[in-house]
């Protein structure tokens, strides 16, 4: 298909003439609305966008999210979805804690168990998606409401985590040198941020070079473009969706410890909706639900835009939490149309855009270039 | 006989049917006064029937109604709507919205429920330009309103969880006098039967799956399949607001955050369960409906075996899988197999017989 001409046949072609592709393209825009929408908080808001605290927070409370997403773009590069991911996180938690408590556990005891929770999901999911063919939708789903309605069968009262060594690596925090904010009385606060974010940031590297340099990734990409083609091309189609749903639920077990170092509770309330946040990171990051697209450096900003617009919202007054999701929605709204537009106008197929003639400005600087 | 078991394997609705008499047989087996009704006498002193038959029935209504629309969606989309359950909080405000600024009769109940289809169409056109006309994928398409809808009905009603209280919406939502029927099973059948004619006697359903199958050829055939696919999308928007009406009559009061809380999930595996392919094509309406009830039926079981409310989602899950896991090709093709392997020796042990 043309959207993977790029890397089917990058080499042979002049790099000077190849056009950007589509992962690039859609991937530009996250990074540079994200950038203006900063700067623009900056500028009109100040206080609280000027300080790198804030910016650091958006990976301190969000890291989970990024680790989560970044198994969800894989997954969605091969063409699937996984909305698994929030009750994995959710479950891990709550594993974990009661584990920790309870069983007088050890820390790395406890990442055990968050690891193989998150294994035993993939890898039931891939499974089922990969070699019987089922729709993973349902199948996600399935594990969601299981991952969900196992918690209350662990424990059915929220628990917060006591165990000393588990607190102490809770309350580790990383300085960053010359980066801060004075205080009100003036003193020099230098920024910090928790482990959690070093895991994120070392997952979103992992997960890029998986998907730019392995044979598994450039495998992920060809079967979420066509699959067919995929397959007579040698690729083992159902191997390489198999290890997409097993790395999928590898990391959002990380991600459930993530989440837990970072708030300390096991609780079935935990991770509300993630799965739907990742979704939407991923989709202003520029990954196609129809596959064949994506990169995870687009997730991390489309992560990072997903969580400034909400500090944005409330920087402006908006307190209230209907605000946000509206202009959440808005926002999901306007990275929709806008990829649905640069695609169609891009795409010399068949399938164009049902547009009246005078908004089909794509044609035109296709004839000019000629 | 051996044609009746190959239409039967053919058919789409052997799953669902088959879930069905499984649920019944386990219930049978471990409890049979499971399926016995009574007629009780109800606060306002008349007769009803009471039973977990009828409340399996009667609790599966709202989600039958959506899996309705939902089907001809994914018939014809190739994707499913998330967004219904939000839609559906939407028109319950907007319902209530209309009942609390007047004195309620029953003029005023049917315009309130008629602005309520309105503006769940028009949140429903929402989804479906943005899926037919700019061919967005519907899962991502409706993500919009899933993220946004249950602000929006909460601002509808500033913020509030009004209740309402009234002999008439009581009615509605529970048992209308002299009728020991639950309304919404009425409600549910009538629409039932209307979708049903409309189907049988216009080519919507037929456009619809041919729509779904192959896209290209059906606008060769002179369908406009942007049309079929707004129309799908405005039967749901009709199917999701008859929900939000009968659950905000139900429970008598409008929580935006509660009122049918994933019943988008409910309904897509309602659709899924039917024997109607996810990735669009032929669908099967009974077969939704039949989907819907299972998962109440499923839910009401569970609650018969005194399994916690909130534990009642991984037992629900667990047998999803096996139902799916039944209706996988591959699986399905294997049992084929298998049973043509069996068939086999036994014709040839019957024409060895023969011939000796």
């Amino acid at each position: 298909m043309g959207r993977n001409n790029n890397m089917l046949t990058g080499k042979l072609k002049n790099r000077r003439r190849e056009p950007i592709s589509n992962t690039n393209l859609l991937m530009s825009i996250t990074v540079c609305t994200f950038f203006g929408m900063y700067l623009f908080a900056m500028i009109v808001w100040g206080g609280g966008f000027l300080n790198p605290q804030q910016f650091l927070d958006l990976f301190n409370n969000n890291a989970y999210l990024l680790i989560v997403a970044c198994g969800l773009t894989m997954v969605m590069i091969s063409g699937g979805i996984d909305i698994s991911g929030g009750g994995i996180t959710a479950l891990v938690t709550m594993v974990c804690v009661v584990y920790l408590d309870d069983h007088g556990g050890t820390v790395l005891g406890s990442m055990l168990i968050a690891l193989g929770i998150g294994l035993a999901f993939g890898l039931v999911q891939g499974i089922l998606i990969a070699y019987l063919d089922i729709q993973p939708f349902i199948v996600t789903l399935a594990g969601m409401f299981f991952a969900r309605g196992m918690i209350t069968i662990v424990s059915i009262a929220p628990r917060t985590a006591a165990h000393e060594e588990f607190l102490k690596l809770k309350q580790a925090r990383i300085t960053l040198p010359g980066i801060g904010y004075y205080g009100k009385s003036g003193n020099f606060i230098p920024a910090q941020i928790e482990p959690g974010v070093i895991v994120a940031i070392t997952v979103v590297i992992v997960v890029a070079v998986i998907l730019k340099w392995t044979r598994f990734g450039r495998n992920l990409y060809a079967v979420g473009g066509n699959s067919h083609s995929a397959l007579t091309l040698g690729i083992n189609v159902k191997r390489t969706k198999f290890f997409a749903y097993l790395l999928a639920g590898l990391l959002s077990g990380i991600g459930g410890y993530v989440y837990l170092l970072h708030t300390g509770a096991g609780d079935a309330a935990n991770a509300a909706q993630a799965e739907m946040q990742a979704i939407a990171s991923n989709i202003i990051g520029g990954t196609l639900l129809t596959g064949g697209v994506g990169n995870v450096i687009g997730t991390l900003f489309g992560m990072l835009s997903l969580k400034t617009i909400t500090n944005i919202v409330i920087a402006s007054g908006l307190t209230k939490p209907y605000y946000q999701s509206i202009t959440t929605g808005l926002m999901l709204c306007f990275f929709i149309l806008l990829q649905s537009v640069i695609l169609a106008v891009r795409e010399r197929g068949p399938v164009r855009l049902l547009l009246p003639e005078w908004l089909r400005f794509g044609e035109i600087k296709r004839g000019e270039k000629k | 006989m051996r044609n009746f078991f190959r239409k039967l394997t053919g058919s789409q609705l052997i799953i669902p049917l088959f879930s069905l008499l499984l649920l019944i047989v386990f219930n049978l087996i471990r409890d049979v006064s499971f399926f016995s009704i009574s007629i009780v006498t109800n606060n306002q002193g008349y007769p009803v029937l009471s039973g977990n038959l009828i409340s399996i029935l009667n609790g599966a209504s709202a989600v039958a109604i959506m899996s309705i629309g939902m089907t001809l969606i994914t018939s014809c989309c190739k994707g499913q709507d998330i967004s219904v359950a939000a839609v559906a909080a939407i028109a319950g405000s907007v319902f209530v919205s209309v009942l609390r600024s007047r004195e309620i009769t029953i003029p005023v109940i049917i315009l309130a429920f008629l602005y309520a289809c309105l503006v769940s169409v028009l949140f429903s056109l929402f989804n479906g330009v943005l899926v037919a006309v700019f061919k967005i994928q519907p899962m991502i398409a409706t993500l919009i309103l899933f993220s946004a809808g249950r602000s929006i009905a909460y601002w509808i009603n500033g913020g509030a969880t009004p209740t309402i209280s009234n002999p008439l919406l009581a009615a509605i939502g529970g048992f209308i006098p002299g009728i020991p029927i639950p309304t919404p099973i009425i409600i549910m059948v009538i629409f039932l039967i209307l979708i049903i004619l409309v189907l049988k006697f216009t080519t919507l359903g037929l456009y619809t799956q041919v729509v779904g199958i192959n896209e290209g050829t059906a606008h060769l055939n002179g369908i406009n399949p942007v049309l079929v696919k707004l129309l799908a999308f405005v039967i749901s928007g009709i199917c999701v607001a008859t929900a939000g009406c009968i659950t905000v009559c139900r429970i008598g009061l409008i929580n935006h955050e509660t009122l049918l809380l994933d019943a988008e999930m409910d309904v897509i595996l309602a659709v899924a369960i039917g024997g109607t392919a996810l990735s669009g094509g032929r669908f099967n309406l009974y077969g939704s409906v039949i989907g819907a009830y299972i998962i109440q039926a499923l839910t009401v079981t569970l609650y018969a075996m005194k399994v916690p409310s909130a534990a009642v989602k991984a037992y629900k899950a667990v047998v999803i899988i096996i139902i799916v896991v039944m209706s996988s090709p591959v699986v399905k093709e294997f049992i084929v197999k298998l049973y043509k392997r069996i068939f086999k020796k036994e014709t040839d042990i019957k024409a060895a017989a023969n011939t000796a």
